[in-house]
């Protein structure tokens, strides 16, 4: 277990710290201390979160039967366009660089603070700004063009809600720009000294990773989205074939971010993992520079692989192959990332506590994905299940089984030292498990239902699809279940959890030499960093030590 | 806050210009520049999205976008450019001045380049009126205008050329008064005399702002004004 | 470390300003010029190369590359490098699809 107890008394607990220097409203809105911004992020994603949780429940309600018998159709586009908009651009991509990045990266690398603190409050009104734009136009209508927002049928034909939701993911884009912009400079130029590059936790060198893509990538997409509203609203027909435009073109602008965006999706998270399975194992990450530079790898190729989004586009055969053939590369650091997880675990003083279980969850869960990524690299069988559930069991998978399993372990990994409590160790292995089974229950029968032919984006479906479909639907409930659960306990922790200690895990890293929670300003005193990241002596050098 | 003010127990000898989590002045102006110029990386491939749209466009349509681009006034165009150059060098000046400390000379050069940049906007508020004389903006009133050499009329495509034209000419002109407007601010600031030889950081980066907004420009002249001109 | 103070600056000169500002200005001139002279192909690879070479000296001399650190290079040539592959990669898709026969061009 762990090296020291993980209570604190109350008396020691009063000291000032990031949460009690100042109340009120105002000392919250307008704060620029990076954990108070964190706090907020975790409102915010957490509300979105629950919104486009809201929707799947409406969809997988829908998909029981197999008829089109509990909504329209229009109103059907409605609900997995908004699933889709909620969940990508108001929770996957601000969630772990908002919550825990934010939290995380000035303390571990013995900092007072990110650079840019005031950007750094900008940003999340500009996520907020954008979500509520979002939020507004589904109350009052809703878009049904699909979180992608294809065109001619966005521009031309789909209701007037595509500006208002298009402007919405356009303002949330800048917060994400200012998030990357933010963190790499900060991680560029604020490392406490002693801490050179191979010296930073890997958390902190994923999210070097996502801030790279963040910064590239997201751009484009607000240029493409700006030009969708212009069109829409001054009739402009860059993408209009009916006035020489190519659809073909807004799908390359398009998928040019939101492939790379699924990186910034997937790089937190295994950040964290890094930090969860040494931590948890005892022992120093195996391959730490393999898995730092794979993190680059991963934000380089990324951009190089788009196409194969396109496959069935009318997109360039020559093009495909190529793309294809990047797209398989493009899983190797993944792979390699896998491996070294693994070979951490191995041999490792492993304690199975819940931020492990989820890590070793993704572990599971996130290769799976991945290998059926690999399925979908392959030009012929991408064709063969295109836009069908094969596809939406993939990216869930990954998303689903992948990021917000990460996140989840982080969030109970890290929250002693943002609550300063402990939450119920009881609880919190339940709810790991009813999630993993639930989401494996909602997904699987999807890449089966998805390659035997099933349709994505369809509110009705042939009957042989319907035992399947009810599994899935019964394992989104349970799944639902296992959010829920959380939410109370680690609100219940804010007030009657055990008081933790600095250090209840024994772990290594910065974050755990200041305080729980942390005063406002980190570090009373810079810290010098001398050693090797996650220095845990290993069982030899145990013994020896007597 | 009491933590804040124990850290600074002893007096308070850090320049007034330095913000509390950097160590000191040299590593904030570090930061940053770095800072400003990852923004300008945003910036470029902001632009790139429509100078993509452009290239696959003018190579699918180049008989409409030589003949549309035509219809553009040239000399205002080079005029534009020239004026656009020069608040460039004003620009360099105004950091130049900025890095000595000399208040009257900030603000002067700082007035030039915002005048040069009104003298921008207001050639551009008159070709864009053109335009809409002569029904070349795209939408429900755009009319197929007539080659300038052949009078023929264009082929439709060359309504593409217009949004692209307007689209891109249009964001610029966006940078442009927001770069108005940070320079304005400069002006306030350099006025309280916050500019020395210490700290001049917010213009420096005002400055990179400023000339990355001219290089794009330096790219728009030829694109949208010049490609079709050979065929004249 | 630091990029230098405001000091470092000033190794610019006012010269060497003076100096790009009329080059900037003679090859405006020159690219107007050229435009409207019959060089077939060339026509956009000249326009592009005068403008590459404005682009580079504004760059270097008024955005100060010349006394920036390594990073600051290398932040500005990834952006381009990824500027190429968002052009050029979407460009190949569509330069491409008359190779199979079976698209009409």
């Amino acid at each position: 277990m762990s090296a020291t107890a993980p209570d604190e008394t109350p008396r020691v607990a009063e000291r000032p710290n990031y949460l009690n220097t100042g109340y009120g409203v105002k000392s919250w809105l307008l704060t620029i201390d990076h954990k108070r911004i964190a706090i907020l992020y975790l409102i915010g994603v957490t509300f979105f979160f629950a919104i486009g949780g809201l929707y799947a429940a409406a969809i997988r309600l829908e998909l029981l039967t197999p008829a089109g018998d509990v909504f329209q159709s229009e109103t059907y586009n409605k609900l997995f366009t908004t699933h889709g908009v909620m969940m990508v651009f108001f929770f996957m991509i601000p969630g772990i660089p908002g919550v825990l990045g934010n939290f995380l990266i000035p303390l571990m690398i013995g900092a007072k603070d990110v650079a840019f603190p005031r950007l750094n409050l900008l940003s999340w009104y500009l996520y907020i700004i954008g979500g509520l734009l979002a939020l507004w136009a589904t109350v009052h209508g809703g878009v049904d063009t699909g979180w992608t927002f294809y065109t001619p049928y966005s521009t031309v034909y789909s209701n007037g809600w595509v500006v208002v939701t298009g402007v919405g993911v356009f303002i949330s884009g800048f917060s994400s720009i200012l998030t990357g912009l933010n963190f790499l400079v900060t991680l560029h130029t604020m490392r406490a000294p002693g801490m050179g590059w191979t010296r930073m936790p890997l958390f902190c060198w994923s999210m070097y990773a996502t801030a790279i893509i963040q910064i590239l990538g997201t751009p484009v997409i607000a240029i493409t989205l700006l030009l969708l509203v212009a069109e829409r609203v001054f009739h402009l027909g860059v993408f209009d074939p009916a006035q020489g435009g190519d659809p073909v073109l807004f799908q390359h602008l398009f998928w040019f971010y939101s492939h790379p965006a699924v990186y910034i999706m997937i790089l937190p998270a295994m950040g964290v993992i890094s930090e969860l399975v040494t931590a948890f194992a005892r022992k120093p990450i195996f391959g730490y520079k393999f898995i730092a530079a794979s993190s680059v790898a991963i934000a380089t190729l990324s951009f190089l692989v788009w196409g194969h989004h396109m496959f069935v586009s009318g997109q360039s055969v020559y093009a495909g192959l190529v793309f294809s053939i990047l797209s398989f590369m493009v899983g190797v650091p993944s792979a390699i990332k896998v491996f070294n997880w693994t070979a951490t675990l191995y041999k490792g003083s492993v304690s199975y506590q819940t931020p492990l279980l989820y890590a070793i969850g993704f572990i599971g869960l996130f290769t799976f994905g991945g290998l059926t990524g690999l399925m979908l690299a392959a030009l012929g069988l991408d064709i063969h299940v295109h836009d069908t559930y094969f596809i939406v069991a993939h990216f869930h998978y990954i998303m689903v089984g992948g990021t917000i399993m990460a996140y989840l372990g982080g969030l109970h990994y890290w929250w002693p030292k943002i609550s300063g409590r402990l939450y119920p160790e009881y609880w919190s292995r339940v709810s790991a498990w009813v999630i993993f089974i639930g989401f494996n229950l909602t997904f699987f029968p999807q890449f089966i239902v998805g390659y035997l032919g099933m349709p994505r984006r369809y509110h009705a479906y042939p009957e042989e699809f319907q035992v399947l479909n009810v599994m899935s639907t019964a394992g989104a409930s349970i799944l639902g279940i296992g959010y829920v659960i959380p939410l109370v306990y680690f609100a219940w922790s804010m007030r009657y959890g055990k008081r933790a200690a600095d250090n209840p895990w024994g772990a290594t890293g910065l974050e755990w030499e200041t305080p729980s929670p942390p005063p406002t300003e980190n570090f009373a005193v810079t810290p010098t960093v001398t050693g090797r990241p996650y220095d845990y002596l290993t069982g030899r050098e145990e013994a020896a030590a007597g | 806050m009491g933590a804040h003010a124990a850290a600074h127990a002893g007096g308070h000898d850090s320049p007034p210009e330095l913000r509390h989590h950097f160590v000191d002045l040299p590593a904030q102006r570090e930061a940053s520049t770095l800072g400003m110029w990852a923004f300008l990386v945003t910036e470029v491939l902001f632009f790139g999205g429509m100078f993509t749209a452009y290239v696959i466009y003018r190579a699918t349509y180049r008989t409409a976008f030589e003949g549309a681009s035509n219809l553009l006034d040239i000399k205002l165009g080079a005029f534009n450019t020239a004026v656009l150059i020069m608040s460039s060098l004003t620009m360099a000046l105004a950091v130049w001045a900025s890095s000595l400390g000399r208040k009257n000379l900030i603000i002067l050069f700082l007035i030039l380049t915002i005048l040069l940049g009104g003298i921008f906007l207001g050639v551009k508020v008159i070709e864009y009126k053109q335009k809409f004389e002569h029904h070349e903006v795209p939408g429900p009133h755009f009319v197929v205008p007539l080659n300038e050499k052949t009078h023929q009329p264009l082929p439709p495509q060359s309504e593409m050329f217009f949004s692209l034209y307007f689209c891109m000419t249009g964001l610029h002109a966006l940078h442009m008064i927001i770069g108005i407007g940070l320079l304005t601010w400069l002006i306030v600031k350099a006025r309280r005399g916050a500019f020395t030889t210490r700290y001049n950081t917010p213009v420096d980066m005002v400055g990179l702002y400023w000339h990355f907004v001219d290089v794009v420009w330096i790219f728009l002249f030829p694109l949208l004004y010049l490609l079709g001109r050979h065929t004249l | 470390m630091s990029s230098g103070n405001s000091q470092a600056h000033s190794h610019s000169g006012i010269g060497a300003y003076l100096g790009v500002f009329a080059a900037l200005m003679v090859l405006t001139a020159l690219t107007v010029w050229a435009a409207f002279q019959h060089l077939g192909v060339w026509n956009t690879p000249v326009a592009l190369a005068i403008a590459v070479s404005k682009a580079l000296m504004v760059a270097w001399i008024f955005m100060h590359l010349r006394d920036s650190p390594k990073l600051t290079l290398f932040v500005v040539f990834a952006s381009i490098l990824w500027l190429a592959f968002l052009i050029l990669i979407t460009a190949s898709d569509y330069l491409t699809r008359s190779w199979l026969p079976i698209y009409a061009s």
